[in-house]
C-alpha cells in the first residue's frame, strides 16, 4: 500500500492530473493496488487494518470508474479546480444543441419502432463520432487552455449523448434478443 | 420509484403533444433541457392580439415526471397573460404533481421552459409585449 496517502485519484494511480489519460498505465496500477488492498492479504490481520484494506479498496475502485469515464475524469478535474458542472441546475444549452438532441432522440425512437436495427446501429456510431469530438474538445479545454467553463459546458453536453447512447444500446440489445 | 395518480394520468394521457409553426411571430418556442439527466423539452405558446395565451404545445423526451410536468403546464399556460404565464413556480408544478425531492428537477425544467418560450416571443415581437 501507498506509504502516503494519496491527494487525489490521479494521484492514487501516479498519473499525471490532466484530462489525457495513459489508459494502459491507469489499467496497471490499477490491477497492481487491487492486488496490495485485496480484503483477502487482510484475513489474519488486525480489525483496525482490515477496515483501512476495505477503505481503500473502495477507494481504489471508486477513483478507477471515475478516471475511465471520460465525463467523470472532466467532472473530476473541474472538480479539483473547485468548479461546480450544475448538471443539476443549467437547463439553458443552445437551442441548436438541444434540437439536435431532439432529432437524435426521435430517429432513435422510430427505429426502435421499426425494429430497423440498422438504423439504430448508424445512430450509435453517429453518437459514438460525437461524443468523441466533445472530449477532443474536452482535451483542449482543460489540458491546454484551461478554460474551465467551457469544460463544464462540454460535460453537460456529454451527459445528453451519454443518455441517447445508452438509450440506443438498450434498443438494439431488445430487438436482438 | 411509485408515481403520483396525477404524474400517471398526465404521463399515459398526455395533454398537448405536439408542435406549432415556430416561424409564426405570434409563437414563441422554449428548449429546455437537464443534463444530469439527459431529459430534453420543447413548449411553444400562441399567443392571440388580446395577449393571452390561446395554444401551448410540447414534446419532450425524458421520464414521466418530465412529461407530466410539461403536460401539465402546457393546460395551466392556456388562458393566461404572459406575465401571470411567468407567475407559474416549480414548485406550484411538483405540488399539484405530489414530486418526490429526486423528481424535483423536472418541474424547475418546465419552469425553465415557460421562461425560454416566453423570452423568445418578446425577442421576436421586439419591445411591444
Amino acid at each position: 500500500m501507498a506509504s502516503e496517502f494519496p491527494q487525489n485519484h490521479f494521484d492514487l494511480f501516479r498519473l499525471p492530473v490532466r484530462f489525457a489519460l495513459d489508459r494502459a498505465a491507469l489499467d496497471q496500477n490499477y490491477r497492481a493496488l487491487q492486488g496490495e488492498v485485496h480484503p483477502d492479504r487482510y484475513a489474519t490481520a488486525t480489525s483496525a487494518e482490515r477496515l483501512r484494506s476495505a477503505q481503500m479498496a473502495a477507494l481504489v475502485n471508486e477513483a478507477y470508474q471515475t478516471l475511465k469515464s471520460p465525463v467523470d475524469r472532466a467532472r473530476y478535474l473541474l472538480h479539483l479546480n473547485g468548479v461546480d458542472t450544475q448538471e443539476e441546475t443549467n437547463t439553458a444549452m443552445p437551442a441548436d444543441f438541444l434540437m439536435r438532441q431532439m432529432e437524435w432522440r426521435e430517429t432513435v425512437e422510430d427505429a426502435r419502432a421499426a425494429a430497423d436495427i440498422a438504423a439504430l446501429e448508424k445512430a450509435l456510431d453517429d453518437l459514438k463520432r460525437e461524443a468523441a469530438e466533445f472530449e477532443t474538445q474536452l482535451h483542449t479545454a482543460l489540458d491546454e487552455k484551461n478554460d474551465h467553463a467551457r469544460a463544464a459546458d462540454l460535460v453537460r453536453k456529454l451527459r445528453f449523448l451519454d443518455k441517447v447512447r445508452d438509450e440506443t444500446e438498450l434498443a438494439i440489445e431488445t430487438l436482438e434478443t | 420509484m411509485a408515481y403520483s395518480d396525477k404524474v400517471l394520468d398526465h404521463y399515459e394521457n398526455p395533454r398537448n403533444v405536439g408542435a406549432l409553426d415556430k416561424n409564426d411571430p405570434h409563437v414563441g418556442t422554449g428548449m429546455v433541457g437537464a443534463p444530469a439527466c439527459g431529459d430534453v423539452m420543447k413548449l411553444q405558446i400562441r399567443v392571440g392580439d388580446d395577449g393571452v395565451i390561446a395554444d401551448a404545445k410540447f414534446k419532450t423526451y425524458g421520464c414521466g415526471s418530465a412529461i407530466a410536468s410539461s403536460s401539465l403546464v402546457t393546460e395551466w399556460l392556456k388562458g393566461k397573460t404572459l406575465d401571470q404565464a411567468l407567475e407559474i413556480k416549480n414548485s406550484d408544478i411538483a405540488e399539484e404533481l405530489a414530486l418526490p425531492p429526486v423528481k424535483i428537477h423536472c418541474s424547475v425544467l418546465a419552469e425553465d421552459a415557460i421562461k425560454a418560450a416566453i423570452s423568445d416571443l418578446k425577442q421576436k415581437s421586439g419591445a411591444e409585449v
